[in-house]
């Protein structure tokens, strides 16, 4: 029934939007980390999604087209670095590696999976309000 | 049977319609942050005319009857306003708007189907 589907599209929305925010929650943590190296250094991640598709020869998934993330991804902007003699990170010439992460941007890409979070958590309580009248049919 | 199954009439198989047309847009606010995700939704007339006329008639016990999956045929890309940078289609505002729309119409599916039910209840009570 098509009705059960909902649940589980939105659920695996829930579900991505969730990682994304955890990304998040992580790119601010480590704003302010510093490296020893450019290669070191902590770059912002960002979450990738992906349709979940039927697959061919497999039976129908409960699933299909809702969403997964398919893998995370750096943010290749440039990394910058600063120079900190005292600091016990420092590289010989007396430089350290910032993080490349954008406080603004990942406030921005917060609210922006909260409302997505949100929007599902809405799907999901259409859903159970339509099975649960669905079902009341037979009291009439 | 006869007289149950004309109660009911077109009304059980657009339940199933709208339910499907919902998941259609469940996977649509799902895949709201998906690059390159496109939005579709059902041209839902044509379903429900596709049920009705196209259904095969079996007049013999060997004849093949027609799958169960009618909306495959009526499912179309939705024209969006304005394409999102990441080649995504999905407009939140309109599939929430819609969402909310096709909720609607399918509780009114179910009042009517209710009010059938009752009907036939009431008949075969006599009182």
């Amino acid at each position: 029934m098509a009705l059960d589907n909902l649940f589980n599209i939105a659920g695996s929305a829930l579900n991505a939007q969730t990682a994304r925010m955890n990304a998040t929650a992580s790119n601010l943590a480590n704003a302010g980390a510093v490296a020893a190296s450019d290669k070191d250094a902590f770059r912002a991640k960002r979450t990738v999604f992906k349709t979940i598709m039927e697959e061919l020869g497999s039976t129908t998934s409960a699933n299909t087209g809702g969403v997964k993330v398919s893998g995370i991804s750096d943010d290749p902007k440039p990394i910058a670095r600063m120079s900190d003699p005292g600091n016990p990170s420092a590289d010989k010439d007396g430089y350290v590696y910032l993080s490349n992460v954008n406080e603004m941007t990942e406030m921005v890409e917060m609210m922006a999976a909260a409302r997505s979070y949100q929007n599902n958590v809405e799907v999901v309580n259409t859903a159970r309000q339509l099975m649960m009248r669905t079902l009341d049919i037979i009291k009439s | 049977m006869n007289m149950i199954d004309n109660a009911f009439s077109v009304h059980e198989k657009a339940l199933g319609v709208r339910s499907q047309r919902m998941e259609l847009l469940s996977r649509n606010i799902a895949n709201a942050d998906t690059p390159n995700y496109k939005a579709v939704d059902v041209d839902f007339k044509e379903v429900l005319k596709n049920t009705q006329d196209s259904a095969l008639q079996t007049t013999h016990s060997n004849h093949l009857t027609q799958g169960a999956d009618s909306t495959a045929s009526g499912v179309k890309f939705r024209v969006p306003f304005n394409v999102a940078f990441d080649g995504n289609t999905v407009e939140l505002p309109v599939e929430q708007a819609k969402f909310g729309q096709y909720a609607a119409e399918y509780q009114t599916t179910l009042s009517i189907l209710e009010s059938r039910i009752s009907g036939i209840r009431k008949a075969l009570r006599g009182d």
